[in-house]
């Protein structure tokens, strides 16, 4: 993780109306210089709109936005020390790659040796050496994507955004991207926003990850808490593949599902709380049927390249799990659980 | 898709028989001398000597002033017409294009009528005037009167084209632009203009390409004594009956609005090509 300085951009209590619709219902958020932040969730969660309303481009309803301690909330984009990269780039196609990175400079009438230097030292950051005279339209995404990201940065601005910049890429450019945006990111050591509903890409860049859903904030963490310590049902069933089961807790460390009693490691809940419980598939071993509690039949093998998904059917339910082993269809197994894998969540209220 | 090439067969024996065929006519006409009789013809290029005449000069020059003032009028209002347009939702977008072309679905004479009732010396406008104490003025038959009905007339020639360049434009480089320090003015300038000029090289077109040919605007509005290239055109047809003459200042007149849509497409072109 990266070292974070003090906080540049603070959320208090943001919300967003779009007519009789609520996108965003009081977001608190605290954004520190040089984080890898990423705000994740599905379409329409509200993530894009908080990216707008750090950009400039959308004014909250309700709500601060606090840039360096003062309230920015109605200064127009032009006048933030914040450039965006925009979902599908965005470059203007009347100028070649020169002047598309030259835009922000020229704009602020800096010295043409000056842009000439920033520009060439940019393009060379993000791989671009010779493209100068190019023209963008012709370009491949990748390449796009490489120019929209250096005409953002030579600004220098305190703060990126980026809005799903890779979403238009194919697979393995977009594997790519990721490890050269994290990379230019710790070599001009700002702070980058990063917005998208790719949980792999989340989970690989991040210092902090932010999962949304329905316009709230689901959890606030690193990529191995959010992964490892989902806070309620939607983090856990967003991050990853689980197995969700209902349970009651009976005491600290002790816990109860499926109508067996299991050690776990979490405290601090209510004796006898209903709470739910993540088991993530690839943490269920599977066993012989008489040295488990839980035991089921296999009704279903799926090869999946690296591991094989099972499906285990016990009296209650139906158990996903991934292993490198080989199981027949129709074989009864028993189910083993560690006490770390067992992670404990709040109920959700629907 | 290939049986459907033969549909377009009745076109082109259309298009040959009412636009070809013609054309080559005024050619022939304009080269030749004989009246409307075409047994006994005689070539000769006479009748585009006449045209330097200083008298048709001054029409060719008028015609070519009065046009561009029209132009440039109505790519001020046209642009600023169709820049506010495209700041509405969709919807009221679409309602506000109908309200713009909703005058052509009337006859150009009966608009035109419609001016000389507001203009003219007992008109709407000069009996307001009176009443309030100013007095009359002669607004009828004058290079005003002329521009105002034109620029009326062909205003939604050009906002149409430009409104349509606007409001299929990418958002998103606008919001680049505003993200990247240039202020509203500096972004329009920057931005939206460079990416509306295809839009408003058709509107230029169209309209100097209408105002410099029409002919019932100046008639009506500029009295009998206002001519330009259309009205000298139509004279030639109509009552004095030299097909020969008008047929080449016809010509000319093609030719000059040919080169300058050509000129146009290449400044287009040109624009887009400075990458």
């Amino acid at each position: 993780m990266a070292d974070m300085g003090d906080c540049i951009i603070e959320l208090r209590g943001i919300t967003k109306n779009f007519d009789d619709q609520q996108v965003l219902r009081g977001i608190d958020l605290n954004i520190y210089e040089n984080q890898f932040l990423t705000l994740l969730g599905p379409s329409g969660c509200g993530k894009t709109t908080i990216l707008r309303i750090i950009a400039g481009f959308e004014e909250p309803s309700k709500g601060e936005l606090l840039f360096n301690g003062i309230d920015i909330a109605k200064v127009p984009p032009y006048k933030r020390e914040i450039n965006t990269v925009f979902q599908k780039y965005a470059l203007f196609p009347f100028l070649n790659v020169y002047d598309n990175v030259a835009f922000g400079l020229n704009i602020k009438k800096v010295d043409k040796s000056v842009i000439h230097q920033k520009v060439q030292k940019m393009l060379s950051l993000v791989g671009l050496d010779g493209f100068e005279k190019r023209d963008v339209t012709l370009l491949s995404g990748g390449q796009q994507q490489r120019v929209a990201i250096a005409r953002a940065l030579v600004n220098e601005p305190k703060v990126l955004l980026l809005d799903e910049p890779l979403s238009a890429l194919d697979a393995k450019l977009r594997k790519e991207m990721q490890g050269e945006l994290k990379k230019i990111q710790q070599e001009v050591g700002i702070t980058f926003i990063f917005v998208t509903h790719d949980q792999e890409e989340a989970l690989s860049m991040s210092d902090t990850v932010v999962v949304m859903n329905d316009g709230k904030i689901q959890q606030i963490g690193t990529p191995v808490d959010i992964y490892n310590e989902p806070e309620n049902r939607f983090v856990a069933d967003f991050i990853g593949e689980s197995n969700i089961i209902e349970g009651n807790m009976i005491r600290d460390c002790l816990v109860k599902f499926d109508g067996y009693e299991f050690e776990c490691v979490d405290k601090g809940f209510k004796e006898n709380e209903e709470i739910e419980v993540v088991l993530r598939p690839e943490d269920i071993e599977i066993v012989a049927p008489e040295q488990a509690n839980l035991v089921g039949e296999i009704i279903s093998s799926v090869f999946k390249g690296v591991h094989y998904e099972l499906i285990v059917k016990t009296a209650q339910r139906e158990y996903k799990i991934h292993t490198t082993d080989i199981h027949e269809v129709g074989k009864k197994v028993g189910m083993v659980l560690d006490k770390e894998d067992i992670h404990v969540m709040y109920k959700m209220d629907y | 898709m290939r049986h459907f090439k033969s549909l377009i067969r009745p076109y082109l024996v259309w298009s040959f028989l009412l636009i070809i065929i013609p054309l080559l006519l005024i050619v022939l006409y304009s080269v030749t001398t004989g009246g409307n009789s075409l047994l006994n013809i005689q070539f000769t290029l006479d009748n585009f000597k006449k045209i330097a005449d200083p008298i048709y000069r001054q029409v060719f020059l008028r015609s070519l002033k009065i046009g561009l003032i029209t132009t440039l009028i109505c790519l001020l209002l046209g642009y600023t017409l169709a820049y506010v347009i495209s700041g509405f939702r969709e919807r009221t977008q679409t309602t506000l294009i109908l309200f713009v072309t909703i005058p052509m679905w009337i006859n150009t004479l009966l608009r035109t009528y419609a001016w000389i009732s507001l203009l003219s010396d007992n008109g709407v406008i000069n009996s307001f005037l009176n009443r309030l104490g100013i007095g009359r003025m002669s607004i009828m038959y004058t290079d005003f009167a002329v521009i105002l009905g034109m620029v009326c007339d062909l205003l939604p020639f050009m906002v149409i084209p430009i409104h349509t360049a606007l409001a299929k434009m990418d958002k998103s480089l606008i919001e680049a632009s505003y993200d990247l320090g240039a202020n509203r003015r500096q972004t329009f300038w920057k931005v939206t203009f460079k990416l509306s000029i295809p839009g408003v090289i058709n509107g230029l077109t169209m309209v100097f390409l209408l105002s410099i040919s029409t002919f019932v605007i100046p008639k009506l509005l500029g009295g009998g004594q206002y001519v330009l290239i259309g009205n000298l055109i139509e004279k030639q047809f109509i009552s004095v009956g030299d097909w020969n003459f008008g047929s080449a200042i016809s010509l000319i007149l093609a030719v000059a609005i040919l080169i300058m849509i050509w000129a146009t497409k290449k400044i287009d072109t040109s624009e887009g090509g400075e990458r």
